[in-house]
């Protein structure tokens, strides 16, 4: 079981934790101009990496607050924990 | 071939089994294949198998990272059944059962299906709803399933909990018949003898690195054993599908995550059928050795670990007990995880991509294991023809932008 | 009764004073305090306990600890019995009764030992290559081989005994409390670090117990009392005995299974729980599991008799027990010769030493000699004679490279062969954590290499054999690791002493060559619980099996109960030999939890019965059951599904409360449904981002109809919101939908909009809700409230007020179709309300009506029900909700999802009413509706049939379906195909009661 460092409550076991899965894929600001691919693009096309993921989780069990996650998907090593509407730190991903 | 039978096991027996032949060869990589397919497990062996036998393409070659059948062809709970509610998967499903149904006998390898039943379990008035609507659809698809009562479900397995007080109480289950499973090993192995023996090359260890393209044209692969051309890519690499699409630059509807499995250990026969439910979240069955091998549902997260938790584990024997009281006792004897690629739609991509000779079959989530036979099938069409089999043509990666997906979220209710 | 023939009159670690009986196979015995139940049965004389999986042979006690492959026993009878323990760590209880299994009638004539003659046949894998013909047949091939396979049995009742879990946090977790772990515990725990001490027996000690060995120039079994007396002594430190650490875990979690009172059989205490799984979150690990030692591959290696050398050690000493009368030793390294001396010492004849290494010298080798035990250098058992019991040895010389056996052959009589092919660390929870193996080759062994968590291994299972590298390593790591956790103070204590002769190298010869007259056909056991043999690993590798993996499962060696521990290495090591690289190239197999096999109920803990998901009752829920409601399940809830009067059938009862909320009034329990309180300057923006509809003309008081869509487009989730006031709306979804919607909106507004001030609580089951249905709902409600005007109280609207003297929150909404308010009060007062409400509505014969009835009234009505009339497949489109779907607003979630060309075709499944052509015809939801009768499957289907109930209001059958085109299909007859006759229904609008909605506004 993973531990996920929650940026206001601190280190818990992940089941208090939910997943949101990739992060940073903005809501286009205007859906109705986009094709079909670009919108399918938005709705359904994840990097899905093997290595380092910037990723959603929340703390359900906890604050509910979402944040932001860097994990790597192999080794499941946390490398770093940031709040919503931050860039993740160092060059990202 | 050397052909396998009692009486081949009785002549070797005379020289103490010293003269059997190797499986398959373990040739060194060629320059230039027709195909070349990444992923040397049930599903890529079988590909290879189909493109020799039906469409006479016996330039290929099988690129492996690991071990053969090493992926998720050794993970899984070798669950077989065709009982999915949409016709598209009804027909993709159950062309896949019937190749199993001659599949020891095709392959000369006894790949020991064992067409012991699927039973899926109802626990509330919305599960019924949802059985019958399934049962029907399925039935009428051509496809068997029948509906058991708690009483009929008690004597087709008695050990499971069909008490009215169970927290979760047993109100009906669909039965597929010809449902069952089958030895996971042997599946990659009889394919890999059979494609083997009409020329394919099976190369383990050898990991593709990269892929070569030309505009928008597939030209060959970079490996870890070296370069080779080819005009066909089709990748078979359960649960990496998306880490293979990146290296011909496409970004697909697919997520990774593991599943985790168990076996207990060895005991006398207790459950002779496979047994799922949605609800309580688990499914099981016992293994010709004995062991009670079932699985649940997968992590949240995204991971390629093949690791294994045990918070997960704890639930999963919660569930189990709820079913099956009576294996409070028993002791699991061996966890593990595989690394399953799942769609929105919990649907498979099998077909071409924007990429030109580039082909992909990918994202069978937790229930791969069954379609091996039938994914090969029709992906070996879709690759000789360059152009898919109308068994896998609903499963064409533009189904995301139309929004024709099949859902089949529903189809155990649990991952399989 | 038989005595205890093997019992040494003195020494030992046991307690001569409590004799204890037990039975094994139905026979009697006696044993005392501190045996296993392997020591005890060995201390009477039996050495046959088992017979093999495949074969069927004999077999003997092998070890004395977890790697026990062949002493495998069904403990106990009835609803307690367990299965396949291993004897070797049974500890005996007075009135334990264990049988063998796997064998019929008895383990001494075992009728499935036939198989063994017909072994040539069974070479590995050989079921791949046969019953195949002909193809009928397998179901008849494989019910013979499933019935042949598997051990012991399960229980067949449910298990009476509790188990519990503990969660715990801690510095330093050290596993396994031999030398290593005491000192690593010690170095811990002195430092001030909460410190965990687990080990899998009954004392610490670990192979300390059975040897011995001195520390300090006292016998190390004091340095074992004092060192654990300190740590008792220690307020950080916490022991566990009979707790076995068997997984290593993501982010050091770690689990260990503790044996609270098996060990005491039926006298255990009724409090305590049988066993508790322990959840460890470990800020550093020392992993001090100790080693196993390795059995050597020769001819019948598996006949009872055959055992480990350290087990004949342990059982000498530790348990006063011989195990034999008569001993050969076979060695290729110099930790059996300790044991030769020990034998000797305990009188047991030790009929030679033979090693494997040309020329044995040194103190050991001396003192043996001196006792006149020959040592035969350069030598090798090839093989065993007997029949339930080794009889004899055979013994020749090896040439240089160890691959012929040279010269003749010299029979040993002896019923006891000890052997030691070297040592394995137990890296398995090493191995667990992610760290990397490699193999050491002066050990010819596998040992931790990198580390990959914060874990660090000392002792034997970091491949130090020696007892003074196991002290200072494990002092050394219990400091090291308690710094790592940060405690300074200190550092690691210098290690005691612990005298030992240099030991010479080993000589690693996986597999013990046969006469040259006996090349083939001998059966050389690796894998002596599966029967795989040195030529099944040969074969393997012949046929192309050779990666590591292929192996494994080729042949199965190391997948029975006792995970390989004896048998992988030496697998691993054959197959290096044959296939022509060394073992280092071959690689080892993942070493997968849990390290022994753990409980099924205890990994379960108390998850089970009605904790393995708590029910959720609403409350007013004593009420319903007092009057004989039937419940079914809505997700966690219990919600009261009808109300029989005596022998009523349900039918019966739901047309008995349709007909009251249609001619007068009914009642019903909605607690249930999902209610979010809505706050914040920006509420009324999120309510327009999320639900299809325009919301900015709703006004305070007021109520309105919502559907929430993903950004798929499809409908997920429906319900009323009302405006309480500015900024401020109640939200209701439906029941199951309740946690859903508010993560959704809760995601929405914190990762997407997070400029939005909205806040969310969850308000469910703060309110108790009893709706009233009927004609005479106003009339009921006007007896209980006085402070609403019920005349300006209009339909999709709100009133705060008083009924039956509660403060409620009225509701005029209606899931009936019929003039209805749903009265919120505090969820403590919901039983008042309910009482109040059916004593006033006695006179216009109030009505409880539970789920079934809300569900017809609703399909009248051809309201849609989320996940019954839909599946996540659906758009307000195909429901024909248009209506609700806003044109003017340039953005919602899902909207854009309409557009794309298969969404957007004008031929999908559409909601719409059927009505078969028998107005008498209940078709069973979930028909399908075909659109081509044929005789037989398949048939193309058109849409299915997602509600069905008979009306008692029309006095005929409706139903709804999804059916291709169907908004385009209005008065088309089609056919519903049942599984055994064909219905014919006719399509129309989904609407059949009241279509103008009078009675809902009246």
């Amino acid at each position: 079981m993973l531990e996920i460092t929650c940026p206001w409550c601190g280190p818990r076991d992940e089941t208090e934790f939910d997943y949101g899965g990739e992060a940073h894929i903005d809501r286009p600001k205007d859906p109705d101009k986009l094709t079909d691919e670009a919108w399918a693009e938005y709705l359904f096309m994840r990097k899905n990496p093997k290595g380092p993921h910037l990723e959603r989780w929340m703390h359900a069990c906890g604050c509910r607050r979402w944040f932001n996650v860097r994990r790597d998907t192999f080794t499941h090593e946390i490398t770093a924990v940031y709040r919503m509407g931050e860039k993740p730190p160092g060059d990202g991903a | 071939m050397a052909k396998y039978s009692i009486f081949s096991l009785l002549r070797n027996a005379r020289d103490d089994h010293q003269n059997w032949p190797r499986v398959w060869r373990s040739p060194e990589p060629k320059d230039a294949y027709d195909v070349v397919i990444i992923g040397g497990g049930g599903h890529g062996l079988a590909t290879a198998y189909y493109l020799a036998r039906e469409h006479g393409i016996t330039s290929v070659a099988v690129l492996e990272k690991g071990w053969l059948g090493g992926g998720n062809t050794a993970r899984n709970t070798t669950i077989v059944r065709s009982n999915y509610l949409w016709d598209e998967s009804a027909a993709i499903y159950d062309k896949s059962l019937k190749l199993w149904e001659g599949l020891s006998q095709e392959l000369n390898f006894n790949v020991m299906f064992s067409q012991r039943g699927v039973l899926n379990l109802a626990h509330n008035q919305h599960d019924l709803r949802d059985l019958s609507r399934r049962i029907n659809a399925i039935r009428l698809n051509g496809v068997d399933s029948e509906f058991l009562t708690p009483a009929e479900i008690k004597a087709f397995c008695p050990i499971l909990n069909t008490s009215p007080k169970a927290r979760y109480p047993i109100l009906g289950a669909s039965l597929q018949r010809r449902g069952g499973n089958a030895r996971h090993d042997a599946v990659a192995w009889g394919y890999a003898r059979a494609a083997d023996a009409r020329g394919v090359d099976i190369i383990q260890n050898c990991e593709v690195t990269g892929i070569r393209r030309k505009g928008r044209k597939v030209v060959g692969v970079e490996t870890t054993r070296g370069v080779i051309k080819t005009g066909k890519v089709a990748s078979v690499a359960a649960g990496h599908t998306s880490v293979v699409a990146a290296m011909a630059g496409l970004r697909l509807p697919i997520e990774s995550h593991p599943l985790q499995a168990l076996v207990s250990e060895p005991i006398k026969p207790v459950l002779d059928t496979v047994v799922m439910s949605g609800l309580v979240h688990v499914y099981v069955s016992q293994s010709d050795r004995g062991e009670l091998i079932m699985g649940a549902g997968i992590d949240a997260h995204n991971s390629y670990a093949q690791r294994s938790g045990l918070h997960t584990i704890e639930h999963m024997m919660a569930s189990i007990i709820e079913l099956f009281p009576l294996v409070s006792r028993l002791r699991m004897m061996r966890q593990w995880a595989g690394v399953v690629d799942i769609c929105p739609d919990a649907s498979p991509i099998v077909g071409k991509t924007p990429v030109e000779g580039f082909y992909i079959n990918g994202g069978w989530g937790t229930g791969g294991f069954k379609a091996t036979p039938g994914s090969g099938w029709a992906f070996a069409y879709t690759i000789a023809n360059d152009r898919p089999h109308p068994l896998n043509e609903p499963f064409a990666l533009e189904r995301f932008s139309s929004g024709r997906l099949i859902d089949e979220h529903g189809a155990a209710g649990v991952a399989h | 009764m038989s005595r205890q023939v093997n019992r040494r009159p003195e020494g030992g670690r046991i307690d001569r004073d409590r004799s204890l009986g037990f039975t094994f196979n139905g026979r009697r015995y006696t044993g005392f305090a501190g045996d296993t139940l392997a020591s005890a049965l060995l201390a009477n004389g039996v050495m046959l306990v088992g017979r093999s999986f495949k074969f069927h042979r004999p077999r003997g006690i092998f070890s004395c600890g977890a790697e026990e492959p062949n002493a495998i026993v069904q403990l106990g009878a009835g609803a307690r019995t367990e299965p396949n323990l291993r004897a070797t760590q049974i500890e005996l209880f007075e009135g334990l009764e264990a049988a063998s299994v796997n064998c019929w009638p008895s383990v001494e004539f075992d009728a499935g030992a036939v198989s063994d003659w017909f072994s040539r046949l069974m070479p590995a894998g050989f079921y791949y290559k046969t019953f195949m013909w002909p193809a009928r047949f397998w179901p008849q091939y494989e019910y013979v081989i499933r019935h042949a396979a598997g051990l012991g049995r399960a229980p067949a009742e449910k298990d009476p005994d509790r188990y519990e879990k503990f969660h715990v946090h801690c510095d330093v977790l050290v596993a396994g409390g031999g030398p290593a772990g005491l000192a690593a515990a010690f170095a811990a725990g002195r430092s001030g670090a909460r410190v965990i001490l687990a080990d899998e027996h009954s004392e610490f000690g670990g192979a300390l117990l059975g040897l011995g060995a001195g520390i300090g120039g006292k016998p190390a079994i004091e340095w074992v009392e004092s060192t654990v007396g300190k740590l008792r002594g220690m307020a950080e430190v916490r022991l566990l005995p009979r707790s076995t650490v068997f997984g290593y875990y993501d982010h050091n979690d770690l689990g260990i299974a503790e044996r609270v009172t098996d060990h005491l059989g039926p006298a255990a205490p009724p409090g305590p729980p049988r066993q508790r799984l322990w959840k460890v979150r470990a800020k550093q690990v020392v992993l001090a599991a100790g080693a196993h030692e390795r059995p050597l591959v020769f001819a019948d290696n598996d006949r009872p008799g055959v055992m480990l050398a350290s087990a004949a050690q342990a059982y000498v000493n530790r348990y006063a027990v011989r195990p034999g009368e008569r001993a050969v030793v076979v060695t290729n390294n110099d930790s059996a010769y300790q044991v030769a001396l020990d034998l000797d010492d305990a009188g047991v004849k030790v009929a030679a030493l033979v090693d494997l290494r040309p020329a044995p010298e040194g103190p050991l080798a001396d003192a043996l000699r001196d006792r006149g035990i020959d040592v035969l250098g350069g030598r090798a058992v090839v093989a065993t004679s007997g029949g339930r019991r080794v009889d004899a040895v055979e013994v020749g010389r090896l040439n240089d490279d160890a691959d012929r056996i040279v010269g003749g052959t010299r029979r040993i009589n002896c019923d006891l062969v000890c052997v030691s092919g070297g040592w394995n660390p137990a890296v398995h929870l090493f191995s667990q954590s992610r760290g990397k193996l490699r193999f050491d080759a002066a050990g010819a062994c596998f040992t931790p290499g990198d580390s990959y968590q914060a874990e660090r291994s000392a002792g034997a299972c970091n491949g130090a054999f020696r007892l003074a590298d196991c002290l200072a390593q494990g002092l050394a790591a219990g400091a090291a690791a308690a710094r790592d956790a940060g405690f300074r103070k200190g550092r690691a204590p210098a290690a005691p002493k612990a005298p030992e002769p240099e030991a010479a190298p080993l000589r690693a010869v996986w597999r013990i060559p046969l006469p040259g007259d006996r090349a083939r056909g001998a059966k050389q056991f690796v894998d002596l619980q599966h029967d795989v043999t040195a030529a099944d690993v040969a074969l393997a590798a012949r046929e192309g099996y050779a990666a590591v993996e292929h192996l494994k499962r080729y042949t199965t060696t190391g997948m029975g109960t006792d995970q390989g521990k004896t048998s992988n290495v030496n697998a691993l090591g054959i197959l290096g030999q044959v296939t022509g690289t060394d073992i280092a190239g071959v690689g080892a197999t993942t070493f997968r939890p849990p390290y022994t096999p753990v409980g099924y109920g205890l990994l379960a803990g108390r998850d089970v019965d009605h904790l393995f998901d708590p029910a959720r009752r609403t409350p007013m829920h004593a009420w319903h059951e007092s009057v004989g409601a039937v419940f079914e399940d809505v997700g966690q809830w219990k919600r009261a599904w009808y109300y029989p009067r005596g022998a009523e059938s349900m039918r019966a009862a739901v047309d008995r409360e349709c007909l009251a909320v249609r001619n007068s009034v009914g009642i019903v329990d909605a607690s249930t449904l999902g209610k979010i309180d809505v706050q914040g300057a920006d509420a009324l923006e999120l309510l327009n981002r999320v639900y299809t509809n325009a919301w900015d003309t709703l006004k305070p008081g007021r109520c309105r109809y919502g559907l929430m869509l993903g950004e798929d487009g499809m409908l997920f989730d429906d319900g009323v919101t009302s405006c309480l006031g500015e900024n401020h709306y109640h939200m209701t979804t439906t029941t199951g939908g309740a946690e859903r919607v508010l993560a959704w909106l809760e995601q929405w507004l914190q990762t997407e909009w997070p400029r939005l001030k909205v806040y969310l609580t969850s308000v469910t089951t703060h309110w108790a809700v009893a709706a009233i249905q009927g004609p005479n709902a106003r009339r009921l409600l006007a007896e209980l409230c006085d402070d609403v005007d019920l005349g300006a109280f209009p339909f999709m609207s709100w009133r705060d007020g008083t009924v039956a003297g509660i403060p409620a929150r009225i509701f005029r909404v209606s899931f009936s179709g019929e003039l209805s308010y749903e009265i919120n009060v505090p969820s403590s007062l919901g039983v008042a309300l309910w009482q109040a409400l059916m004593t006033a509505g006695a006179r216009y014969g109030i009505t409880p009506y539970g789920t079934e009835a809300m569900l017809v009234l609703r399909a009248e009505k051809g309201y849609v029900v989320v996940g019954h009339d839909t599946d996540g497949t659906v758009t307000p489109q195909d429901l024909g909700m248009d209506w609700i779907v806003s044109k003017k607003k340039k953005d919602f979630l899902g909207k854009r999802s309409f557009a794309r060309s298969d969404t957007a075709r004008p031929d999908r499944k559409h909601l719409v009413g059927l009505l078969t052509e028998d107005p008498r015809e209940v078709v069973p939801e979930g028909s399908q509706i075909v659109e081509e009768v044929r005789p037989a499957p398949p048939m193309p289907m058109g849409g299915h049939v997602t509600s069905s109930y008979w009306s008692a209001a029309l006095g005929r059958s409706i139903a709804m379906a999804l059916l291709v085109n169907g908004r385009n299909r209005h008065g088309e007859t089609v056919t519903i195909s049942l599984p055994d006759r064909n219905v014919r229904a006719a399509v129309t609008k989904p609407v059949f009661y009241d279509p103008e909605g009078e009675k809902l506004r009246a």
